[in-house]
Formats: structure tokens, sequence, C-alpha cells
């Protein structure tokens, strides 16, 4: 792993955290620690408790190191602390297990005009709520609303903002945030006791230790929990005092309006942005959420599909704090056996080349998603097994029957193709899918009792990329009225990227089927994700609306003109490599 | 571990999985059973009330060494669940693991098709068929040892990740914790505080 250390501009070691350097600097920026609600200077410490203890300087804001344009902090610090050559570095670390715990990002309900954040200044989200009660934040933990300083006297939590909300696209529950607003409420009722809050809810989802206790508790400090989501907020400019109208859904009285001084959006929280940018590194997929998704729902929840690699935390779903420290050590207890293990069973699917058979064309070298294949300009390739993985792609790709993907043959694929269409094969659905993805969201279709035609008829390879030309040429001249080819959604490729093989061979395929006269649309491929069992059925469904259209007489012609010309396919003639030679 | 001749005669057993009623409840195993006999060089079929539990798999190990198999093929649910279960059964019979190949009657059969009693009768069938059509190539193999690098990494320096990162070093192991921000914390170090203990976030 490489990483990149960024440049902080002060010396770890030498700065005493004593705040000269911010007193003089001239600059100043929002402060991301306060939600913007005050400032900081462009050389700041993010917190008090900060880890690093130490100052640092936000080039971004700073009015320039080359040339230095100020300097000012650089004049005052005692310790010459501030080192303005200081550059980004590049750590290299060799690790054997990684956990990733990147924890979230929350919701901006900006988009959700009826509740006017940023249009009213009353209207604030739970994040600065906590900023704004907080000694440590902009007011020193005395509770004031932002229009004119005063205290709120009645103030109201929507909660749901941004969760259980599919019109935003955020159908999830963001699982914190009905217990934030207890919480809230009982922070304000010791801070405060005259305040009176409100809570506008569709459910309160107290199901913890003790959670249910402190929901009781915030009802007995005489908090107001009303069943129903707000519509819409309004603003008296004059005051600032905001109306809010809602449905009270648990009483006879139906449209209700509350006169607040403050209204608190309970947001929801989202999968951190970043999160893409750590899947493609580590191979990891998400959930239709967006969240990652974990090796079992059960059995395995912790565990990243790419061995060797452990979620903690919110990255994985929406969880509270407690949660997260148990998930914590769940991961590095699994990381931990893994390193005790000192080494670990490589899976034998990895890919063998026949010197022999070997043109030197390099073409396998070039689709090798991992650069597992040695080759060089009129030489023999040769195969890294500790970095291949098995994804078959270069198998499918070599014309020379040179590679043999091991416990993934071409001869037990296409036997499997045979064996499945013996039998009335204008009745079935031939479908290839990558274990990863297409076959695990059959699984997924499987456990969530998703209905579909029962035509499809599944071989499971280990990457698409591993079904080559002649497999699914096979399935055609077997009498397939049609084939899919299935594999992950372009980004998520368990094998990085070997699933663009896929993309190419099925288009030189549809021109080939074309040429010989036979519809295109015969042979489809489709991207299904582990997560996906509905859209994996709905797939199931199309492929068995297009099987039901291809006429006795296309089969027949699709198998007379796809048989292989001149060159025979080869059968099952020559005898498996077997093992030893194999490890070899 | 008895090591495969290369041109010896395919024995292969043929072992499905009734998984109670989550696969018997909508395929006829007992078709599916007959069929399974009619198949080349099988030679032993055997219907499991549950193949993954003990009995299932000293049912296998009987038959492995009462028919000397040299190939076992499970119909019973995925292989992404059960693989490494059967694959142990099978070594544990003396088999080389890789000698063993699934047909997923349960997620992708019984449970997709409830009211099609047919229909995934005759699915079954095939899948079976295709998973003995396969594990007539199937191969011994032997998997190959890599060595683990002793550290770990932790992407993230929140509340999930600093817990990580102390219960790796606590292990005994070095770790390298990243974190993007200038300081660790994470988010839960902006919060006043923390439910259900009402105490400070830092």
């Amino acid at each position: 792993m490489t990483i990149r250390k960024k440049a902080r501009y002060v010396d770890l070691d030498l700065c005493n955290s004593c705040g000269d350097c911010a007193d003089v600097c001239p600059q100043v920026a929002p402060d991301e620690y306060q939600m913007g609600l005050s400032s900081r200077k462009a050389v700041y410490i993010p917190f008090p408790q900060a880890v690093p203890c130490s100052y640092i300087l936000d080039m971004d804001t700073c009015l320039g190191n080359n040339p230095i344009a100020c300097g000012k902090c650089a004049d005052v610090c005692e310790k010459e602390a501030i080192d303005f050559d200081d550059a980004d570095e590049l750590v290299t670390r060799e690790v054997g297990a990684i956990i990733v715990a990147i924890g979230l990002d929350v919701y901006d309900p900006t988009e959700m005009d009826e509740y006017g954040y940023t249009r009213y200044d009353n209207v604030i989200t739970s994040m600065e709520f906590e900023r704004l009660i907080c000694a440590g934040g902009p007011t020193m933990g005395h509770f004031v609303r932002p229009s004119d300083q005063e205290r709120p006297k009645r103030i109201g939590f929507i909660q749901c903002v941004g969760s259980r909300n599919p019109k935003i696209g955020r159908p999830y529950c963001s699982n914190i945030c009905c217990m934030n607003t207890v919480k809230d409420t009982l922070l304000l009722a010791d801070h405060y006791p005259d305040t009176e809050n409100f809570v506008f809810y569709q459910d309160i989802r107290a199901f913890g230790k003790s959670f249910e206790d402190m929901f009781q508790r915030s009802k007995e400090a005489g908090t107001r929990y009303i069943r129903g989501l707000p519509g819409d907020i309004e603003e008296d400019p004059e005051t600032g005092t905001l109306t809010v109208t809602v449905e009270n859904t648990t009483s006879s009285g139906g449209l209700e309006r509350h006169e607040l001084d403050m209204v608190v959006l309970s947001v929801g929280v989202i999968p951190a942005t970043d999160r893409d940018k750590i899947a493609s590194l580590l191979t990891l997929s998400k959930t239709s959420d967006g969240f990652f998704m974990e090796s079992h729902p059960k059995l395995k929840p912790v565990d990243a599909p790419t061995r060797g690699v452990y979620f903690a935390g919110f990255c994985e779903s929406p969880k509270d704090i407690k949660d997260s420290v148990c998930q914590a050590g769940a991961a590095s207890s699994r990381a931990g056996a893994l390193l005790n293990a000192g080494e670990i069973k490589i899976e034998a699917i990895t890919s063998i080349i026949d010197p022999e058979l070997c043109s030197m064309c390099g073409l396998c070298a070039n689709v090798c998603p991992y650069g597992a294949i040695n080759w060089q300009k009129k030489e023999v390739a040769t195969v890294i097994e500790a970095a291949c993985a098995g994804c078959g792609a270069c198998g499918a790709t070599c014309t020379f029957g040179a590679i043999t993907m091991r416990h993934f043959t071409d001869q037990q694929l296409i036997a499997q193709v045979r064996a499945t269409l013996a039998e009335d094969p204008e009745e079935k659905v031939f479908v290839f899918a990558c274990n990863w993805c297409s076959y695990a969201g059959g699984d997924m279709a499987g456990i969530s009792r998703i209905q579909y035609p029962s035509t499809n008829r599944v071989v499971r390879t280990m990457c698409s990329a591993r079904v080559s030309e002649e497999m699914v040429l096979e399935a055609f001249r077997c009498g397939a009225p049609v084939v899919l080819v299935s594999g992950c959604h372009y980004a998520d490729c368990h094998y990085i990227d070997a699933n663009r093989q896929t993309v190419k061979r099925v288009q030189k395929l549809w021109n080939k089927l074309e040429k010989a006269g036979v519809r295109p649309e015969r042979l489809q491929l489709e991207w299904i994700s582990a997560a996906e069992g509905q859209k994996f059925a709905k797939v199931m469904g199309q492929m068995e609306e297009k099987r039901i259209l291809v006429t006795p007489d296309e089969i027949a012609h699709a198998r007379e003109a796809l048989k292989p010309k001149k060159k025979k396919v080869r059968p099952a003639k020559k005898k498996p490599v077997a093992a030893k030679e194999a490890t070899a | 571990m008895a090591t495969l001749e290369k041109d010896s005669e395919l024995r292969i057993g043929v072992f499905v999985c009734d998984c109670g009623l989550n696969i018997a409840g909508a395929v006829d195993c007992g078709a599916v059973c007959e069929y399974a006999e009619t198949l080349e060089d099988v030679v032993c079929v055997v219907r499991n009330k549950y193949t993954c539990a003990d009995p299932g798999q000293n049912e296998i190990k009987d038959a492995v060494a009462a028919h000397r198999l040299n190939r076992v093929v499970v119909a019973s649910c995925t292989p992404r669940q059960h693989e490494p279960t059967f694959r142990q059964c099978v070594h544990e019979a003396g088999l080389n693991p890789y000698l063993m190949e699934m047909a997923n009657l349960r997620e992708h059969c019984s449970w997709v098709h409830p009211g099609d009693w047919d229909g995934a009768t005759a699915k079954a069938k095939d899948l079976v068929a295709s998973a003995v059509g396969r594990a007539r190539f199937l191969e011994e193999q032997e998997e190959m040892a890599v060595p683990v690098t002793r550290r770990a990494l932790v992407i993230g320096g929140g509340v999930a990740g600093i817990e990580a990162a102390l219960e790796m070093a606590e292990q005994g192991h070095q770790v390298t914790l990243v974190e993007k921000q200038a300081s660790i914390g994470g988010i839960m170090a902006q919060l006043d505080k923390t439910y259900p203990t009402m105490d400070c976030s830092i």
C-alpha cells in the first residue's frame, strides 16, 4: 500500500501548540469542526483535544508559501516549527490485513426545500445542534438561535430528514437519529428546564439496551412526541419565528400548527463520499444503499468479499458508537486470526500456461488485471501464481489453448454446457454467471424468495471474463435459444476491471452472430450485483420473454451456421494436466 | 491421500439433499435421484435429509469407501455457502477436495420456483446433470500457501478505526492508521454528549 502523507507545514515534533502562530495569522476560514458556525485561522489546531496535538497550516487559506507572502506565523514561532517547504510524502507499507473504517458523511438537507434549511436562520441540523450545545462550541455551550442570539424557548426536532425517504433516494433508516434526538431533548431539559421541546417523527426506534428507558425519561421531562412529519416550515421574517404544519396521525385533531423559535433537522447519514475510491482500490462492492457489502449478512458480517479486508463501523451500514466499537473488535479479531496464521492457502483456481502451446503473442499478459503474467516479445508467457486471482480472463483470451484455468477448465465448462442442453435445449435460457456478483445475485433472489421462470440454467465461472467465445458458441450449437453472460457492475468487478474483457468479447460475438445470420439479441449481457436479487429475477423474466420469441428454425440455423470451420473444437481429448504438473 | 490414476475409471457419487422441506418442498427429490442414476459414470446415488449435517456427511464418507467413489456431486445449496463444508468432508473421506462439485438446488431452484413442481424438478435434474458433467473432468488440485505480512492497515481514524487499530496493537501486531483529516476522531469528535450514557464524545 502506498499512502500519501499530506504536508502539514508545521513540524509535529517541534510544535508545542502554544497558538502564537494563529494569533498573528491574518487569514480566516470557516471552522469545519464547528460546522462553519465560527471561524479559524489559516494556521490552526482542529480542536483542543486533537491527536496529533499540533497546529496545521491550511495552504488553501494561507496567503501563500511560494513565494512566502506573509510569513508572520514563522516569524513568531519560537520553536521554528513552521516549514513552508514541507511537501506531501509517499509512504509504502506492506500489510497482510486491511480494516476499512472510512465512516460516513452527514446528509445535507438543503435540497429538501420544504424545511428551508439555509433559507431560514433558525433551521439548523442536528450536527449544528451538537456544536451549539457543546461547551467547546462557538457559543461556549450557551444555546442560542442564529438569527438573534436569543435563547430559544420552543424547539422542534424533525426526524427522518434524509432517511426512510425513497423520494430523495434515501430509503434506509439511518439508525442513530431517533436516539440522538432523544438525547438532545434530555440535554435541553437538563440545561434549560423551561424550554418546550417537540419531536415530529414517523416511528421512534428505541430498540437498543437502555434506549427505551431514555425515551421514557425524555417524555417524562416534558418533551412532546408528535407522530407525523411536517409538510413545510414558514418563517416570520420579522421575528425569525417558525411555523411548522404537521398532520398529527395519533390524534383525531388532523392538521396542527406549531410556532417554534428553532427547528433542528435530525439529519440522516450517508455513505462516505470517497467510498468509491476505496472500493476500487480493494475491489469491494456496495449494497443498493451505497454501504459496503459484507461477505455474508449473518455469518461473515465483518469480512469483505476480498480476503484479508474487513469492515468496521459505519462504512458497512449505519450504526451507533457501541455497535461501531463492537464491529471494530470483531474486525480486528478476524484480521488478527489471519495475521497469526502466518500464511494463507490460495484457492487452486489459478492460471497455468503450457509453454509448448504458448505462441508468445502476449494477449494474456495484456488482459490480466493483476499483472500476474510475465511476458516479453518472443518469450513464453509465465504466470506468477501468488499474484494470480483466478479470474480466467487470460484463459478465455488465449486462442491457442495454452492456458488452463485450474478447476475452471475449458473442458469442465464445455461439459456443463453440453450436459445442461442435452435434452430439450429449446426450452432453456442458458446463463453464465460470475461467482461474486451475478451468481451471488441469484443466491440473493433465492434467500429473498423472489420468484422467476424456472427455465434458466446457470453455469458459474469465477468472473464473466472467463466465458470464452467458444463456450457461448457451444451453447448455441447445442440448441440454446438465448444465452446470457452476466457479471459484476462495470466499476464493481471483483477482479479490478476484468469484465472489460467480457464486454469486448460479447461485442465480438454479436458481430460474429450477425455475420452468421443469427440474431445478436439472442446473446445478452447484463450486470447484476450480489445485492440485486430483484434484478436477477427480473433479468431471468426478460430472458424468458426473449426465449419464447426464438423459432425452431432459428435454433436449427444457429446450430448449423455456428459449426466450427476447419479446426474442430477441441473436445476433451487431451487429458487434463495433472495437479502435480500444475503446481510445478 | 489417495491419488487418482490418470486413466482410472470414473466413479461418481451423487448426494441429493432434501434440506428438510427447503428443497424437497418444491422439487421432486426422488425423481432427481432416479434421474441421476441414469447419468454416465454415476455409480451411487444417495438422498439425504440434510447433507451438511453430520449424518449426511457420514453418508458421503461411507459411500466413498463402499463404492470406491472418485468424484462426489452434492446437489444441495449454493457453493458460496457450503463448498468449504463438503470439500472438507470429501477430504476426510480420502479424496482431494477439488474432486467435489455442487449443484445449487436451493437458492437457484426450490426457493425461487415454489409453485412450479414440474419446472423446478426438470431444472434440478439439469443442474445435477451439469454438475456430473463437470465432475467427470475435475482434477486434483493442491493449494499454494502464501506467507502473510504480519502488519495491519486501518483506513479511517474515527471511533471504529481507532478502536480497531488499538485492538490490533493489543494483539501484538504492528498497525498503520491512516486518516485523511488533520486529527483522528472522525465525526464522533464533533458530538457533544453521546447516548445512552450522556458522556462526552472526546
